[in-house]
Parts: C-alpha cells; structure tokens; sequence
C-alpha cells in the first residue's frame, strides 16, 4: 500500500567520531554559567596564588618549584570539580536522556569527558608553567632552577591528570555532585587518619595510602623504585578502582 | 518501522511492562495511550536503549537502536521535554545536538524559526522556558537530525489549544512524506485526531490496538441518538423494521447504526433533525479498557468490561 521503505537506510550515515564527541563534552564545560566561573576562579586563583607567592616570599624561596606547587593548590582542588560536574550534570539535570538517545555508545561519551577533562587539565598546566617560569625568572634568584628537569614537571603534571581522573571515577560512582565531591576530598583524608592511627597498619600504609603516594611527586624529590611501586598500588585503589566500578554503573544504569 | 516483540521490563516484583508487542508503520502516525504510570514512558526508553528490558527486543528499521549509527540522523527522540540544562540556553541545547550528529549550525536556526522560537527566546535559559517552550525545544531537538522515525512521549503536554493543533498538523505532515510516528499520551482527545492507529496500553499490558473504526467496533454493538420533527412515528416505523428504541433527552436511543435509522426514516420520508452515533465513544472505551490500572476507584465498578453495557 505504501512505498515507504520498512528499513533504515543507514549506508550514508557514518557513526560519530570520538573527536567530535570530545569537542561537544569541551563545550559543555563552558557553555553553563557554572562551569564558565569555574574556569574563571580557576585562572584568577593560579594567577592570584603566584602574585600573592611572588610577594610576600623571600627572594631565595622563588624557586620554580615553589611556583609550581603553589598552583597546585587551585588547581589541584578545582580541576577535579570541573571533571565531576561534566559528569553529574548530565544526571542532576537529567540531560543523560538526551546524551545517550543522541550517542548510545555511554562508554564512549565517558571516554570523551575523560579526554576533554584532561585537556583542559593539560592546558591549565602549560599556563601554570608559563607563570611559573616567567615568575622564577622575574624572582632573580640565582639557583631558583637547581634540580629542576623535564621530569619534574611530568611529576607534577601526573599528580594533577590523577586529581582529574580519580574525581571523573568518584562521579561515576556517585552520579551526583555533592557524593562525588566530598567523598573525593574527604575519603582519602580520613583513609589517612585511620591509617596512621592504628599501628598495626603502619607496615602496609605506604601501599594504600594515596597522600602520602603522591607526595613524592610534587616535592622535587627523586623518587626511587618503591616509591614509584606505592604510588601505583595506591593509584589502582584510588584511581583505577573507583573508575572502573563507576564506568561499568554508568553501562549498567538505567535512564529516566 | 518500529517492531516490539514480547517487550517485558520488570523492577523486582512489578512488571511495568508485561510482554507487549506492537509495530509502527511507516507513513502512519501511531498514538500510544494508556493512564499515567500504564507502562508507556518505559516501552519508550526501552526503544532507544536507556532501559534494558528483561525480555523481548525492540527494532527499528530491523536494527537495534545502539546499532544505528548516528542515531538521530534517523530517530528523533523527545522523552522528557524537562530534561534539559537549565543553564543552558535554547539555542545552545540545540547547538550541543548538531555539533554531536555533524549538522551546519544553519540547520539551529531552521528548527528554532520551525518551532515558533522566536530569537529572543532562543537566548533564553532553559530553566526560564513555560513547559509548552521546552516541548517545542525537544520537538526542534527530535526533528535536528532529519530522522524518517519520531518517537515522541507525552510532546502535547502543556502545550496549548493553538500549539496541539500545530504539532497534530507537524506530525501529520511527516507521516504524510513517509514518515513512521510513535507519540504517546494519557489524554485520548491529543491523540484521536491525529492517529491513524491507536495502541491502548494499561498495567503494562496492550489492551486494544487499531485504527479508530475497528476500536469502536469492538466497543459495543452500534447505537444511535436520532431526533425526528414526529418522534413517536420514528419508533413505530423501526419497530415494524424490527428494530428497538427508547425515549432518550429530546429524542430516541436507538440499536442499531445510524446507516439503519436513517433508511428507515427516508422510506417513511420522516424529517430527522439530528442522528449520530450513539455508540461508546473512544473515550468510554479508553476508560473500560484501561479501567483496571485507573485510579479512580468509581471507574473500576462502573466500567466493568461488558460490551453493550455502555451508556
């Protein structure tokens, strides 16, 4: 009775690249008036910690590791949270329909809010750096780049793509902001308190306690071969683990 | 088009869907109807992937919705015209969808002036649209991709008279270039105007499924309400063709059609004044049908599923 075809013509349509998916997900990051002033705090306080370190410092501690770590600070507590909203808000307003009608592939769409966190993350870092750099040199200090090499900075970039990545696993988990955000600042703490207040755990502490794990990064210290091995078992635990138990809910929820 | 087969969903106990199995022509617009909570937003979610069902599959063009690539170049979607970033702007919902599906932004501006958003509303927040706008912005968000299948649940609420009869004219018009719509609603006067078939769902389970003619004719046998300037010559003239009648308001209930009556009077060149269907209407049969999952306690008593028994 009707001509009309009982079958899709899906020979012209080709899937949806990942890169586009990465670029839609870096859009959402600034494209609400949330994420937009998250990115602004985040930018002001990098620059606001540096002037404020430029200052009031004694010339001899204008190293540039002293730069770097005080960016850190900002950046390694608000970065995460721009991570956990991509994540949440597609669930806290309930976009996560429209998301994964348009790109039923919810893995890949994970994927590419992980990539578009980690750019930005990256890209945060190399203007950290810039300040840093242009700082240590305006500082005057004559031994202000002793010590420092290429692997200090990988050191310190490793330790904020963790920062962006655990908070990514933590808001998979959670599927909410406010879980996903106190348990990744607090979890680790009181992990920590616990740790070092029973004795009888003192031996496996450095193992599964990713503060203390991650410390050696950010120190400019040379890091040695345990060192290396504890901060990856603390990573599987608090990284990997949480990341996998929040992709594989993410596969499994159902959407209303 | 759009094949259901044996669709069950069941949260522990309850069965929100219980082996439902339907299809949706292309070239037809198909209403989905049944009481809130009847099963239908779940069928739907079931359709594009965001629940899984216990049993049974849903296909559409003989492919599973995660096997579609690009799916909204060729199902659009509307299921929660809420469901939006309050944060975000009309305009930008729709941008967010066009750069995902690889369409020109020109494509933005054709929907937005498509569903009577006007520039000035596109730049406003989601959060501040009524809910009529936001429906318009997910019926703009269903069309982007120029989808051959629309799968629309509940797209009439809180629209208003003027913006029902738009979509009705949208939707039929897509049905018309062969295009397959399902729409789905609880307010049977949304749909009955635009459907050509008609799938009544309660407690999870298709109670009746056709188009208009075929639903009423399982409703009852026919009846009619006719007035004639002489009524009382109008009952003796059916009685002598055998038929019976009754005094009803400022006329006569009669059973038989009115294709019946109507004969009748013409032999006895009796003047009618009035004659329609007197039958159960699709909204008696609507509630009868679906009486069980209703809410109303009076309609589970009084609709007891009698055919004939209908006032």
């Amino acid at each position: 009775m009707t001509a009309a075809p009982l079958t899709l013509d899906v020979a012209g349509t080709p899937a949806i690249p990942f890169s586009r998916m990465v670029a839609v997900e870096l859009r959402k990051m600034v494209d609400t008036r949330a994420g937009r002033w998250l990115l602004i705090v985040i930018a002001a306080l990098t620059l606001l910690v540096e002037i404020i370190f430029f200052a009031t410092s004694h010339p001899s501690d204008r190293t540039f590791v002293n730069f770097m770590t005080a960016t850190g600070t900002p950046q390694g507590l608000l970065l995460p949270v721009l991570g956990i909203m991509l994540v949440t808000q597609e669930w806290g307003q309930s976009t996560a329909l429209t998301t994964f009608a348009t790109i039923p592939d919810r893995a890949a769409v994970m994927w590419a809010k992980v990539v578009a966190t980690v750019l930005l993350a990256i890209a945060f870092l190399v203007a950290a750096v810039a300040i840093a750099s242009l700082l240590t040199a305006l500082g005057g200090y004559a031994q202000a780049w002793q010590g420092v090499g290429a692997d200090d900075v990988a050191k310190f970039a490793l330790l904020q793509l963790s920062g962006v990545v655990q908070g990514l696993g933590f808001a998979m988990v959670w599927l909410n902001t406010a879980g996903a955000i106190v348990t990744y600042f607090v979890a680790p703490q009181v992990f920590t308190v616990i740790l070092t207040a029973i004795h009888g755990l003192a031996r496996v502490q450095p193992w599964i306690d990713i503060n203390n794990a991650q410390s050696p990064l950010s120190s400019g210290d040379h890091m040695a071969g345990s060192d290396w091995a504890h901060l990856l078992t603390a990573s599987l635990l608090w990284i990997v683990l949480p990341f996998v138990v929040g992709l594989w809910r993410v596969l499994k929820v159902e959407l209303k | 088009m759009i094949r259901v087969e044996g669709l069950t969903r069941t949260y522990g106990s309850y069965t929100a869907v219980d082996d439902v199995s339907f299809e949706c022509r292309p070239g037809k617009v198909t209403g989905f109807l049944g009481p809130n909570g009847a099963g239908k937003s779940t069928t739907m979610r079931c359709m594009v992937g965001l629940t899984t069902p216990t049993r049974g599959r849903v296909t559409i063009g003989g492919r599973l919705y995660a096997d579609i690539p690009n799916p909204g170049r060729h199902v659009g979607v509307l299921l929660d015209a809420t469901a939006q970033h309050g944060g975000r702007t009309g305009r930008e919902v729709l941008t967010l969808g066009a750069m995902t599906m690889g369409l020109p932004a020109s494509r933005v501006e054709e929907l937005l002036a498509l569903v009577s958003l006007s520039p000035a509303e596109a730049k406003r927040r989601v959060k501040n649209y009524s809910l009529g706008m936001k429906q318009r912005l997910g019926i703009a968000y269903a069309l982007l991709g120029d989808p051959q299948v629309l799968i629309l649940d509940e797209p009439a609420n809180g629209l208003d008279p003027a913006g029902i009869r738009w979509m009705r004219g949208l939707l039929k018009s897509f049905a018309d270039r062969g295009g397959t719509v399902l729409l789905s609603s609880h307010l049977l006067h949304e749909v009955e105007q635009v459907a050509d078939e008609m799938i009544l769902i309660g407690r999870g389970r298709i109670v009746a499924q056709g188009d208009r003619s075929s639903l009423l004719a399982g409703a009852g046998p026919a009846q009619t309400l006719v007035t004639a300037l002489d009524n009382p010559a109008l009952a003796a003239a059916l009685a002598e063709a055998g038929i019976t009648s009754d005094v009803a308001g400022e006329g006569l209930r009669v059973n038989a059609a009115p294709v019946e009556v109507g004969k009748v009077a013409a032999q006895r060149q009796i003047v009618l004044t009035d004659l329609r269907s007197g039958g159960a209407g699709l909204e008696d049969l609507f509630l009868q049908l679906t009486a069980e999952s209703q809410r109303e306690p009076q309609d589970t008593t009084e609709a007891a599923p009698q055919p004939g028994a209908i006032a």
